[in-house]
């Protein structure tokens, strides 16, 4: 054990937002890509190509996802408790959704019937779709905080309803969501088809880049202005074993800008996030998807940590009992097990990045209508 | 107190939803070796029979992981929506297998599976196979990590409880690891998937046999795995569960369930070969017993006692008793009395906290629960032993069925006439759901028998739910079991329409139905061939 129990925390703080992060380049694009397949795909030929652009990665990119929820479950075993167990309809939302994606893309082209590959297509765009949304509306409710308790043995009580998480602000967080990944999909496949769907995926970025933008400066308007945020007003003992009953929090107007004033290198989170999302435009629109793509992927990254840093400590705040929240500080798993897994995290992500870029590497190419109709049998 | 039809409901959810998921993933560990054989001999000899075999049986893998992938999303999710306090209490532990799991293994399997099916024409053949040999391991280091944290569930080693966090947390990361359940679970269960995809590899070679069609094809798979399916089904029997049994109260309790051994025996213990067991009576009635059997199945010796349910229910009575007095500790610890005293008095009991919390079901505090109330906790502390003791049986039985007819099939392969053997080919056929009985029944022994336990002697299953309502519960089965089942209607749609079709799905003009005119006889595949490309 080399760092201390606080570094840890900040670290796990960090790997949690690198691990997001990582489903959203990689398997959030592959949602953004489900949510154009029944739109940018004319023909049957066509949809093959999206989806055989995305078909030999989306499931190693998928893990990003459920390694993630793994990491909350070691990590921060109460977040994943509470979160899980409180949103349970909306995550089995999601969950229903992303069902949809393993057997859409294995099954679609074993059988040549229209009808068949027709429903997959609409199965895909819900796996793609649905889950963006989903994500990004729990992301809307955890910024303006979420009605739960802990009771004295810590099991959580959630006391708001499933259509309590479908509010206007959530709703705009969960628009953000499916916009970034759909704009971050369709730079994709400008990059990686040929005429006529790049050219179609080009003619969308800017209407989904720009509303993006949009929604996401109003979110932050609307973040400072009118939505409460929460601060720890008792003191931090550094290194402390986590209790998450014993600190004292208010909700309070500009909470949530804090940090910002705090630490003013944290702003370039959200000018980071505007950037990058424009810049993805503008590369996309002068034919350089490449840089689009690397533009896009650095703006989500932005959006995510703007959230991120608007809120920490908070992880999961409470409001009808403020003193419940769920905070970095303490919502976190033991010393040890957060080094064990550090040092997982340590060795392993390189290596992860390394082979996954190796299999990218070997697969690149334009797709083809030509490509598709030589291996008819082969491809999926 | 939670709703108890809630958590009723959520165990049946929790349960059905496992067993479904595990319908696919014994099929992708052994398979996907299958193929790395198929593969290695397809480079080693440059044959392009091999290439087709790893093509065709691929074809069924992929058809097969895809559900697999699908529905161990939703284990993922429910630890979390359905069992929150579970995650609470013991996510330091249990939760770090998992998310290394994902690093190390999830990861591997998932990133290399893509190019298995599509990098065929990208990929050099020494890469592909490369590729394909990543992905069988780390599908099974991913069961490794996987039965590391259920044999966790099994076995709690390497971990403490701590009334500071309230909650398990983890003191030896390497107890953790080479807890000695978890390692013969994962030699049992990823053997036991070895078998199922040898009996499903045979049992569809064996029909096309049967037919007459695609023979060289149909004998190539039959060989390499019959061969895998022998080896597999041996470590099965021989490195069986059974030492794992040994190990902690959990695993002895449901030793002792499985042989409905109510009285402890002198050594060595009599095998019970039929019986009715009733936890009511605690007695099995109408036995028929073999001498001596079971001390030689579950303690290899002659003289080690298999202990008996009653001796077992009186040391969970006094445990129970313990455990009063430390949650009794426990309130005073968590409602601030911090004493010395108070920690030395807690300390002490603490081991036993879990039977305490058995109580939960029956009063709100357990460290004021009357004498019949205990008796109800002790009669709980043991599970239902009829539907284990008849689900082992099953188990051995469908075991035993599959090691005579891989000892056959073997035998008259070696031969080489088993295309001869008819009879044998067509029991092959109609033992491909054996394994699946199996491996069911053996989940079923494994995880009921840990009742009334979600982590052994540390968290009853009562308690580890999530606040939910009954309610919430039977939407959410209701939509399982909606996606569940058009999504094995739709599976078994392809599977059977592939496994019909047989390498001629892979369009390569070799095969039976792209051959104009005949049937049995000709071996299509030994025709002349395309060149390879």
């Amino acid at each position: 054990m080399i760092l201390d129990y606080e570094t840890l925390k900040v670290v796990w703080w960090l790997l949690v937002g690198i691990l997001l992060i990582g489903f959203a380049v990689t398997d959030g694009m592959d949602m953004g890509v489900g949510t154009l397949l029944p739109f940018l795909g004319k023909t049957d030929d066509e949809r093959r190509v999206i989806i055989n652009t995305i078909g030999p990665h989306w499931d190693g990119n998928q893990v990003w996802l459920i390694t993630a929820g793994g990491a909350i479950f070691a990590a921060w075993p109460l977040v994943y408790a509470a979160a899980f167990s409180g949103f349970y309809f909306a995550m089995l939302l999601a969950l229903f959704g992303l069902f949809f994606r393993p057997v859409g893309f294995d099954y679609r082209s074993k059988i040549a019937n229209k009808h068949w590959r027709n429903a997959w297509d609409w199965g895909l765009f819900i796996g793609g779709a649905v889950p963006a949304l989903v994500f990004g509306i729990a992301f809307g409710n955890l910024l303006q905080g979420v009605p739960f308790h802990l009771d004295d043995f810590l099991r959580p009580y959630y006391s708001g309803s499933f259509l309590g998480l479908l509010n206007p602000f959530a709703l705009l967080a969960g628009f953000i969501s499916l916009g970034m990944l759909t704009l971050h999909g369709a730079i994709w496949l400008q990059l990686r088809t040929a005429e006529p769907i790049a050219e179609r995926a080009k003619a969308v970025t800017k209407q989904i880049g720009l509303a993006t933008i949009a929604a996401f400066a109003l979110a932050g308007i609307w973040l400072a202005t009118g939505i409460d945020g929460f601060r720890v007003v008792s003191e931090h003992i550094p290194n402390a074993t986590p209790n998450p009953l014993t600190k004292e929090v208010i909700q309070e107007a500009h909470a949530w800008l804090s940090n910002y004033g705090t630490y003013p290198l944290t702003l370039l989170f959200p000018l980071l996030g505007f950037a990058g999302l424009g810049l993805s435009i503008v590369g996309s629109l002068n034919d350089r998807p490449g840089w689009g793509l690397v533009a896009s992927s650095l703006g989500l990254t932005g959006i995510i940590m703007t959230a991120g840093a608007a809120m920490f400590p908070f992880i999961m705040p409470s409001t009808t009992h403020p003193n419940s929240s769920l905070i970095a500080w303490d919502a976190v798993s033991s010393h040890l097990t957060l080094s064990v897994m550090f040092w997982a995290a340590v060795i392993f992500i390189p290596l992860i990045l390394l082979y996954t870029t190796w299999t990218y590497v070997m697969m690149w190419r334009r797709v083809t209508v030509e490509e598709i109709q030589a291996q008819d049998h082969l491809a999926y | 107190m939670l709703d108890s039809s809630m958590i009723e409901l959520s165990r049946w959810q929790f349960a059905s939803t496992a067993l479904y998921h595990f319908l696919f993933v014994p099929l992708t560990l052994g398979l996907s070796w299958i193929l790395v054989i198929m593969e290695s001999v397809y480079v080693m000899t440059g044959r392009e029979i091999y290439r087709d075999m790893v093509k065709f049986w691929g074809k069924l893998f992929g058809i097969n992981f895809a559900l697999g992938v699908t529905t161990g999303l939703t284990m993922e999710f429910q630890f979390g929506t359905n069992w929150a306090y579970y995650s609470h209490y013991v996510g330091d532990v249990f939760g770090a297998p998992l998310a290394i799991e994902g690093l190390m293994a999830f990861f591997l399997e998932s990133t290399f599976i893509g190019l298995f099916f599509l990098g065929w024409e990208r990929l050099s053949k020494r890469q592909h196979l490369g590729v394909t040999f990543l992905m069988a391991f780390g599908s099974n280091l991913s069961a490794l990590w996987i039965l590391i944290a259920n044999g966790w569930m099994q076995n709690p080693v390497g971990a403490e409880f701590s009334f500071e966090t309230m909650r398990m947390e983890m003191t030896s990361f390497a107890e953790l690891v080479t807890n000695p359940v978890a390692q013969v679970k994962f030699v049992h269960t990823v053997a036991a998937g070895y078998v199922t995809a040898s009996m499903f590899v045979l049992g569809i070679s064996a029909w096309y046999m049967l037919k007459g069609r695609d023979l060289a094809f149909a004998k190539r798979s039959f060989s390499v795995a019959v061969g895998f399916g022998m080896a597999s089904i041996l470590s099965v029997i021989l490195l069986g569960d059974e030492s794992g049994y040994e190990v902690g109260d959990i695993q002895r309790v449901k030793l002792a369930a499985i042989e409905a051994e109510w009285e402890t025996e002198p050594a060595p213990a009599a095998f019970t070969v039929y019986g009715n067991p009733n936890n009511d009576d605690r007695e099995t009635h109408d036995a028929i017993k073999i001498p001596w059997l079971l001390g030689l199945i579950a303690t290899r010796s002659l003289d080690t006692e298999v202990k008996g349910l009653k001796d077992l229910m009186a040391e969970h009575e006094v445990r129970i008793r313990n455990g009063m007095i430390a949650y009794e500790y426990l309130e005073l610890l968590r409602g601030g009395a911090d004493t010395p005293e108070n920690r030395t008095a807690f300390e002490k009991h603490k081991a036993d906290l879990g039977y305490g919390l058995l109580l939960k079901t029956y009063v709100e505090n357990p460290a004021q629960a009357s004498e019949e109330q205990i008796q109800l906790a002790v009669k709980d502390s043991i599970p239902e032993v009829a539907p284990i003791f008849w689900a082992f049986r099953v188990m051995v039985g469908a075991g035993v069925w599959m090691l005579l007819l891989l000892v056959l099939g073997f035998y008259f392969n070696a031969k080489r006439v088993i295309q001869q053997q008819r009879w044998l080919l067509w029991l092959f056929l109609f033992s491909i759901p054996m394994p699946w009985i199996a491996v069911e029944t053996g989940w079923f022994v494994a995880e009921f028998g840990r009742q009334p336990w979600a982590i052994g002697e540390v968290l009853p299953t009562s308690i580890a739910a999530s606040s939910l309502t009954a309610n919430d519960l039977i939407i959410s089965i209701s939509g399982f079991l909606i996606f569940y089942t058009t999504l094995f209607m739709i599976e078994m749609f392809l599977m059977v329409k592939f496994a019909r079709l047989g390498p001629s799905s892979l369009h390569t003009g070799r095969y039976h139905h792209e051959q104009s005119g005949h049937a049995g006889g000709m071996t299509p595949a030994t025709a002349p061939q395309k060149p390879v490309e």
